[in-house]
């Protein structure tokens, strides 16, 4: 727990003129759960694609795990042991459940090189998926194919997919995006139930469904940081109820 | 019955083979001479159709390089035996290995590129090829090409030969069969799914395209090298782009994403093009009308259509 597990050092993302991410700090401790918030275009998938390497910062540091990653790609962090859902889901439509999951299982190993071997899990590997699959409430889906999923259960898949890896840091771009109040709900439930040890940075748009689920909040606004605290402190700020409200442009 | 027959060959690769094996070894016991010829090309051509089908069916990259890269190795073959006199079988070994060497190169040019950029970059690729083959006439003949210096005695014979390509095709069908199913396979399909998702993951998907592609050189390779024994002839013709659409075209009328429909797609084009040729010098126009029906019939190709009519799986 000493070591932070994330740290962001003023990091700017540009497209053109906009600073879609701009001058942005944090820093996220080890097992720490943390909600970035902040209104729609505000900046957050773009500060996640920051950290994953999917487009790297026009400028600033990105430390995890003590190691710098700012230039590093997407494959070596996820190796190093951060792992992604995406906002737009982002799965391998063509394919079952199982491939699915089996592609996520084996991104960070050796195993994905063998080109004679066959594709069967052994048994540690298959424990692995179905307990994930089990976390993410998916449990009896495995041969069905994706696109036969309820977009509910995509989601899920998303999550699943990405706890699989036994992932040392957690990034969810709003797992709950266009679900139903049940499914949100679910959601909620499955987030709550993930290993306490780990990192987790929880992107939503809704403020109330992340309170009662981190310990601590960042809210961006415009791509700039408008506040940090508690979850109580950031319910309790004006300014953040003003962005909410809609009123922060004028203040601007 | 039929059907279940042929369902099961589809899901099982053995007894796709065995079926394969039956059908191929029996045939020159019952037809000509002439007609096993066109029966060995067929199976020639089938593995560059698989070749091509790796990229296509699985990694979602439609290549028209491939052509250039078979027709690499049946130079090589023909230049060690006939002007520097060496063994046939050395020569097939260089061969596939010179092919195997270009993929890398085209590989390491075209894994960064998907779609409609992939099919120009291998075209152009394999045109830089032609015209190598074309204007360096001190070592490839330029448009008279090279004779080659004649099988050597074991597959002298036609029918000798012909068993040899049968074996040799039959177990690189097993090859990459098992290669499309490998866990490595499965990222392939991956990669033409969502690249990005794939990179999230921790797959670097520019390696796995450069190991596909440059494999699937090798499978073309052996094509070539096989080619290089049943011809004994080569000229730019065999690197030309026409080589490269053909072997496309087979694996798209056999059914892309199939791999097994690369003999139905071989056998329907070259046999065609045996039939039309006496009639008509036309035959480009005879394959676009085919591809054209295909396109609007079947789009799935032969063997992706009877699959989906049958409810079989992948
Ligand atoms: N690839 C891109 N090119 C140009 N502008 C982009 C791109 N991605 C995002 N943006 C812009 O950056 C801003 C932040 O977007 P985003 O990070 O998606 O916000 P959020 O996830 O908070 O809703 C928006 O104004 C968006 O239009
Ligand atoms: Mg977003």
């Amino acid at each position: 727990m000493s070591e932070p597990a994330l740290v962001l050092n003023k990091i700017v993302v540009a497209f053109g003129a906009l600073k879609a991410v701009d001058d942005i700090s944090l820093t996220v401790k080890g097992g720490e759960r943390r909600a970035v918030i902040g209104p729609n275009g505000a900046g957050k998938t773009t500060l996640f694609n920051a950290i994953t390497g999917v487009r790297p910062p026009t400028s600033g540091r990105i430390t995890f795990e003590g190691k710098e990653v700012t230039g590093k790609p997407a494959q070596i962090r996820a190796r190093m042991g951060m792992s992604r859902t995406f906002q737009i889901t982002n799965l391998f439509p063509t394919m079952t459940v199982d491939e699915n999951m089996q592609l996520a299982l084996r991104g960070t190993g050796r195993g994905k090189f063998s080109m004679l071997g066959s594709i069967r899990l052994t048994s540690e590997e298959h424990d692995r998926v179905s307990s994930a699959l089990q976390m993410s409430r998916l449990g009896e889906r495995g041969a069905v194919a994706v696109n036969e999923l309820s977009y509910g259960e995509q989601r899920q898949l998303e999550m699943a997919m990405a706890l699989v890896s036994n992932p040392r840091l957690l990034l969810l771009d709003e797992p709950a995006a266009g679900l139903s109040p049940a499914e949100r709900h679910m959601v909620a439930d499955i987030i709550r139930s993930l290993p306490h040890d780990l990192t987790m940075v929880l992107i939503e748009h809704d403020m109330e469904l992340v309170l009662n689920l981190v310990d601590k909040v960042t809210c961006l606004n415009n791509g700039q940081m408008l506040a940090e605290g508690s979850p109580e402190d950031i319910s309790n700020n004006q300014l953040v109820q003003d962005v909410y409200l809609g009123k922060a442009r004028a203040d601007a | 019955m039929m059907r279940s027959a042929t369902a099961l060959a589809l899901r099982s690769p053995l007894s796709f083979l065995a079926l394969l094996a039956v059908i191929f070894g029996l045939l020159p016991l019952l037809v000509s001479s002439y007609q096993t010829s066109v029966a060995n090309e067929i199976l020639i051509f089938a593995l560059l159709a698989m070749s091509i089908d790796v990229l296509a069916g699985y990694a979602g990259r439609t290549s028209l390089g491939h052509g250039a890269i078979f027709g690499i190795s049946t130079y090589v073959v023909i230049y060690w035996t006939t002007l520097m006199g060496g063994s046939p079988w050395v020569g097939c070994i260089l061969g596939i290995a010179a092919a195997t060497l270009t993929a890398a190169v085209f590989a390491l040019l075209a894994v960064r590129v998907s779609g409609v950029y992939f099919l120009l970059l291998t075209l152009a690729l394999g045109m830089i090829v032609w015209g190598v083959c074309l204007r360096w006439t001190s070592v490839t003949g330029g448009e008279n090409g090279i004779r080659g210096a004649g099988r050597p005695d074991v597959i002298a014979d036609p029918i000798a030969f012909y068993y040899m390509t049968l074996a040799t095709v039959l177990f690189f069908t097993l090859v990459i069969w098992r290669f499309v199913h490998s866990p490595f396979g499965l990222t392939l399909r991956g990669i033409r799914d969502s690249e990005s998702r794939m990179r999230s993951l921790g797959y670097g998907t520019a390696t796995h395209m450069f190991l596909a592609f440059t494999i699937t050189g090798l499978f073309a390779g052996v094509a070539g090298a096989l080619y290089a024994l049943f011809n004994d002839f080569v000229s730019p013709s065999t690197v030309q782009l026409a080589q490269s659409v053909e072997g496309l075209l087979m694996a798209i009328i056999g059914g892309v994403g199939t791999l097994f429909g690369s003999f139905i797609g071989a056998a329907a084009i070259i046999l065609l093009e045996n039939f039309v040729s006496q009639y008509t010098a036309r035959w480009p126009m005879v394959l676009g009308l085919m591809f054209i029906c295909t396109m609007i019939f079947a789009p799935q190709g032969v063997l992706g259509a009877l699959r989906k009519l049958m409810g079989w799986k992948q």
